[in-house]
This record gives C-alpha cells, structure tokens and sequence, in this order.
C-alpha cells in the first residue's frame, strides 16, 4: 500500500501547472465562448505536446497508455486553471469507446472528441469545434450531428444537442468510458475548487476593510477553513477512485468533488464580495464552471444512488 | 499509487479478524460510563491483551506487536466492523502513550505502559479547568517544588473516565511569575493519592462520564514529571496533535458506523427524505478513511503530523454527527427510544467540543495551513 502520488505524477502535475500559469486561459474561455476557437486549441496543441491529449491512448496508436491516476492528476490540473475545451470526451472518455487509428491524432492533439451519453450526457459539448461526434447509448456507437448551439450558465461550455446519424458499431468498453468521464469531471471540480480557495485566501490576505487584512477576522477564516477541510478530504476520493475504478468509489469522489468545489465558489464570491460577482473577475468563470460540472457525467442525485445500490 | 496489502499485512488482518470474530463479547458490555461496565471494560483489556491485541502497534517489550501504522489502522477497521467495546483505555492508549514514546523516560515506559496496555491503570486526561477550556494555556492550577517531587494544587474539571480512572495527566503551572505557555510541567497524578478530590458529573445521557478533579496539596514525586520541568506545553503540544489527528479517532469506527446507516436505511425500505444524506455519511467515511490511508503513507516517507490534524478533527466531529442524525431521522418515531443509535448520537454531540472545539480548530486550519493573518485568539 502506498496511497501517494508517484514523484512523476507530481512533476507532471507542476509541468502542467507552470505551463498553464504562463498562458492566458481566462482570455482563451471569453474567446471560446464567443466562438473563436483560436487562443483555446493554441492551449490545446501546448499541452499535447506535454502528453496530456495522449495519457489515455494505448502505446500501439502512439500514446501513453497512462493510468487513471494520472488522468486524474492532469484533469485537476485542467480544472484548477479552467481550460477550455472537450477535455473530458477526447482525452477520457473517447480512448475507451474505439480501437481505432483515430486514437493517433487524438494523441497528437490533431482529433478534438464530442461525446453524448444518454441519459447523462444529454448535450455535447463542442460539437462545432470536434471533428470526432460520437454518441453513446446501449453499448453502441452512433455518429451525431450537432443541433442547435445551446446556451450553459458557463458560457464558455458551448453545448448541442445530438441529432444522431449511422450506427458505427459496438463501443469497446462503454462503462468504462463512463466511469472516467466521471472521474475527469470530479478532478476538474477539486482542481476549480483549489483554484476558488488559493484565490480567496490570497484576496482575504490582502484586502483590507475596518483598517485590518479581511482575512484576520475570525468569521471570514472559519468560512475558508471548511472549504480547505471540504477539499482536502474530496482528494483521496478522486484518487482512491483512479485506483480501484469502483463505480461506489467513483460516485463518491463526483458527489464529494461537486459539493467540495460548490462551497469553494459560493463561499469565494462571498470572500470576494462584489468584484467577485463582475463578469471582469476570474472567479465568476470557475463559479459557473463548477455549477456546470456538478450536473455533468451524472448528477449528485444518480451518484449518490450508486453509493447506496 | 496503490491500495494493495502485502502478504504480511493480509495475514495480519486475517489473524485479527478470526481473533475478534471468537472473541467479541456476545452480550455488548454495558456503558463504561458505569461501575459495573467499568469493570467489564477492564476485563475485556485483559482479554485483548493476553492476545496481544490491545496496543498492536507498540513495541513488543511493552505488550505490543510492533505493528506498522499501516496495519494499526486495518486493525481498528476490523475492530469496530466487528463491533468490539470501545476502549476504556483510550486517553491513556491513544494520548499518553504516544506522549511517553516521545517525551517519557526509559523507566517510565516500563513503569507505566504495560499497566497502561491492560488497563490495570486506566488513564484521565486532566487538562481543563473552570477558567481554562479553549484557552488551556489559561490554566491556574500549582505544582509547588518540594523535597522529591512536586505539591500540586488546583481544580480540572470535564475530565473523562475520571470517575472511575485510576491515574491522570495534566499540565500545571510551576513557575508562579510565568504566564501563558510558559512555566508549565506536565505531571501524572495517581488519583488515589491523599488530597485528591473526585466528583463525578453526569453527561447528557445520566451517566457520570467525566468529573471534576479537585487536587488539595498532592503529592506527585519527581519520576512522574514527564518532560523538562517548565516546558510541559511543548510535550502538551504531543498530546494534542494525537488527539485531534488519527490515532484517537481511526476511520474504521466512522466506516462501521456508516456501513450499518446503509444497511439500517435498506431495511427500512429506503425512505427517499434520507437518501442523500445516508449516502453522504458513506462518502464521508470513506473518504476519512482514504484521507488517513494518505497520512498514513506521508508518515512511512518521514513527515510529522502538524496543524493538518485539525482538518481531521473538523471532518470527523462533523461526519460523526451528520451520521448519528440521519440514523435517528431513518428511525422515525422510534429514534428516541434508547439505543445504539441515540447513545451514538448523544456521543456524537461531544466531539465537536472536546479535544478543541471546532472554532479552535478552524482558526488553526485557517491560520497555520492557509496562512491567514493571525486574530485574536
Ligand atoms: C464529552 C466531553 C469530554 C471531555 N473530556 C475531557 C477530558 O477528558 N479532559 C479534559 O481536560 N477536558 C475534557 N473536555 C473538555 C473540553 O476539552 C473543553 O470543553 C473544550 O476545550 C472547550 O472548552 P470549554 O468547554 O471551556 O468551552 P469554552 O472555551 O468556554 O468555549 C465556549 C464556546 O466559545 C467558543 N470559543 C472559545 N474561544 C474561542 C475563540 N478564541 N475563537 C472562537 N470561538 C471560541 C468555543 O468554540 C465554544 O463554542 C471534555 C468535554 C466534553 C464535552
């Protein structure tokens, strides 16, 4: 038993976070939503090129053939500095469903996936962008046509619903497919969750109100204090569900990562007061994107039912 | 990153289990808040330690069987699903001990833990006072040099077991002109000694499950100073970390209770109002018990137990509530009849109080882990 992470996955995670500090990805998701896909894949193709487009693809098609952990470990990362993009279908979901020379450009960063996987994932996401549209449902493939652009309270979540087309065959592993788009979403809650509470911590350290730093006042503490009790007990979750693949562990980790990152953005638009609530601020761009996550892959409700069945 | 357990460890589960599994009382024992429980509870130690179960994780010389704390924790988690007594012995086993592996003398170790493993001597912890909860470092009561020891005067209260304890420790002010964190030994007093005062209070349930200790010029002889004579808040600080961290409150219990919620909840035919919450209090033990899995790995490469244990305090005094409430809720009209249940309830209740409350333990979260300026406190 060693319930740590490797001193690669560590790295990995650093890389992928000095990387992701150094581009604008707040910029890249206002464009994003806007429609211009340009800043969005730039980030794409930097960090294929870190590997992390082909963690989950096997060695023969040129990728990693990584292990869940490390998924997870790179999808926190993706959620701490709110990437955009179909993250969860390409490089989660999609290696499960095809054995398929399409995993190679999905390692290259080449091949953008969008996946529907009724009843859960009713809408895909970025269907106009990805140039692989599969849809899921009773073990089969479906290729899809996208619908009309719906609106997400994340704008930066750009969703269509699935008009399906041909029948491409059985998926290979569709539950397993599920499970880790589940468990990539519930590790880009607690990466937005960490994101919401350095960044309050940090504000409450620095803002000043009745001459002293908010930060020293014992109420706004305590609040901030049960965020990171909230966090630090959501991680081993996500990762003791990378190692068992246990659909009650994997259900666990989503409904703990969505309350976790839940009380780190309302708790962090109250730290920050109004300039949290301004469409300007950062925060506003994980305080949705948590809202979104929460529902996405299965809502707490079918999570918490799969703990308990 | 793995979960799988060695040959060694598996076999050391197993043997666990099959010993609990023949050996677990088959009438559960009665509170030990009570004289006869009391003595009940004393009789299942000894049991638990002729088979060398009581303090696995020790070193073999003092009763122990030098197990990791790897296989400490899987130990507890057999322990409770098996539904064994809780440990009468528990502010001795989980709070001293540790403090006398760190800070005790050679000659202390020997004099006192075997007693200790089979609570022979079963242990208080005698750190309140009246006007020091919170704020221990508030504390008044004396400890006055004299030939061969100390005279130790003063009032503790809250304190738990010690109406029927044998021995307790506590931290007294030895240096009259010091204030605060300083001046202060930390000292075990034998509560049969004259002066000493006992007067048991009864707790929410009725039963006397602390007291208060009234202490009259005791005498307490030098070999039971533990530590440097002044510096006692440093050894506290041992105690306290202890306390709030895992070795007091290991996950299995959180886990044994969750599993039976669930299965409560299956047998009532699943009523939908409590759901979420059933399933939450899973999830959370679950998580106690992964979380402490990490801890216990960090511990194996080297790094200390610091102000982190106060995050497990948080989460598990909530955790521990949340449960014992949804079991009630589940019950229905039946949840205020006495029983497993509401007793569990009931000493659920404490846990967000004793061993600092969870307002202490958020300032400390908030000030030692984020880095949040300090506020009064
Ligand atoms: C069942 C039980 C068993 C116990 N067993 C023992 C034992 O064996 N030995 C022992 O020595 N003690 C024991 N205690 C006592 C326990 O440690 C104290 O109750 C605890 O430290 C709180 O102190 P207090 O009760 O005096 O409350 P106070 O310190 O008076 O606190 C009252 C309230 O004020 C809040 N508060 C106080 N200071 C602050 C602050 N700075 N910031 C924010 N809020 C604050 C507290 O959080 C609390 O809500 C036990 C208590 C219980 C309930």
């Amino acid at each position: 038993m060693r319930f740590a992470l490797s001193g690669e996955q560590e790295q990995f995670s650093r890389s992928l976070h000095d990387l992701l500090s150094s581009l604008d990805t707040d910029t890249a998701n206002r464009s994003w939503a806007a429609g211009d896909h340009g800043p969005g894949l730039k980030i794409w193709r930097r960090l294929a090129e870190l590997g992390v487009t082909a963690l989950a693809v096997p060695e023969r098609y040129d990728g990693l053939g990584a292990t869940p952990v490390d998924l997870a470990v790179g999808f926190e990362r993706l959620g701490y500095h709110c990437v955009p993009g179909p993250w969860t279908d390409t490089v989660a979901v999609l290696p499960s469903l095809l054995d398929d020379e399409l995993l190679t450009s999905v390692a290259s960063g080449e091949t953008l996936a969008s996946v529907a996987y009724a009843p859960h994932v009713p809408y895909a996401l970025d269907s106009d962008v990805a140039d692989a549209r599969l849809a899921v449902g009773n073990g089969r493939l479906r290729a899809f046509t996208p619908g009309t652009l719906l609106s997400s309270v994340d704008s930066s979540r750009r969703l269509f619903p699935p008009v399906t087309g041909d029948d491409l065959g059985t998926a290979l592993d569709a539950d397993r497919a599920f499970e880790l788009g589940c468990l990539a979403t519930a590790a880009q809650l607690l990466g937005a969750g960490r994101w919401l509470l350095d960044t309050s911590v940090a504000y409450a350290a620095q803002r000043k109100q009745y001459g002293r730093e908010i930060g020293g006042y014992q109420a706004v503490k305590h609040l901030l204090a049960d965020v990171a009790t909230g966090l630090a007990l959501a991680e081993p979750l996500v990762h003791g569900a990378a190692v068992t693949l246990d659909r009650r562990d994997i259900s666990a980790a989503k409904v703990a990562c969505g309350d976790a990152a839940h009380l780190a953005a309302r708790t962090g638009l109250q730290v920050h007061g109004a300039i949290g609530y301004t469409a300007e601020h950062a925060l506003g761009l994980r305080l949705t994107r948590v809202r979104a996550l929460v529902g996405a892959w299965g809502t707490p409700r079918f999570h918490r039912e799969r703990v308990l069945s | 990153m793995n979960l799988d357990l060695d040959e060694q460890t598996l076999a050391f589960r197993d043997e666990a289990r099959s010993w609990l599994a023949a050996n677990i009382p088959a009438e559960p024992l009665k509170s030990f808040d009570t004289a006869e429980g009391f003595a009940q509870h004393r009789e299942w130690e000894a049991k638990l330690t002729d088979a060398r179960w009581s303090v696995v994780s020790w070193p073999r010389e003092f009763g122990g069987r030098d197990a990791s704390l790897l296989e400490w924790v899987l130990f507890e988690e057999e322990y409770y699903a098996a539904g064994a007594p809780l440990r009468v012995n528990q502010n001795g086993i989980f709070m001293l001990a540790p403090t006398l592996f760190s800070h005790g003398t050679e000659e202390q170790q020997r004099r006192i833990l075997p007693k200790m493993a089979r609570s022979e001597e079963v242990w208080a912890q005698a750190w309140s006072e009246p006007e020091a909860g919170s704020d221990i470092a508030a504390l008044r009561s004396t400890a006055t040099r004299c030939d061969g020891g100390w005279r130790v005067s003063g009032q503790k209260t809250w304190s738990s077991r010690a109406t029927f304890a044998d021995r307790a420790f506590g931290l007294f002010r030895s240096d009259p002109e010091s204030a605060r964190h300083k001046g202060l030994t930390y000292l075990m007093v034998d509560l049969r000694s004259e002066g000493v005062t006992v007067r048991p209070i009864p707790q929410l349930d009725g039963e006397p499950g602390f007291a208060e200790i009234f202490l009259d010029d005791v005498f307490v002889p030098d070999e039971d100073v533990i530590g440097t004579p002044g510096e006692g808040w440093r050894v506290a600080m041992t105690t306290a970390n202890n306390e709030r961290g895992l070795s007091l409150r290991s996950p299995g219990r959180f886990l044994a209770a969750a599993d039976r919620l669930v299965s409560l909840w299956h047998d009532a035919d699943r009523p939908a109002h409590t759901a979420d919450r059933v399933a939450d209090a899973w999830i959370g033990a679950r998580a106690y018990q992964l979380y402490t899995l990490g801890t216990v790995t960090r511990l194996a490469d080297g790094a200390e137990l610091g102000p982190e244990s106060s995050v497990n305090k948080l989460f598990w005094s909530h955790l521990d509530v949340a449960l014992h409430e949804t079991a009630l809720d589940v019950l229905g009209p039946d949840a205020e009849l006495r029983g497993r249940w509401s007793d569990g309830w009931l000493f659920s209740l404490a846990g967000p109080i004793y061993g600092g409350t969870d307002q202490i333990q958020r300032s400390i979260v908030a000030e030692r882990l984020l880095g949040l300026p300090k506020g009064a406190r």
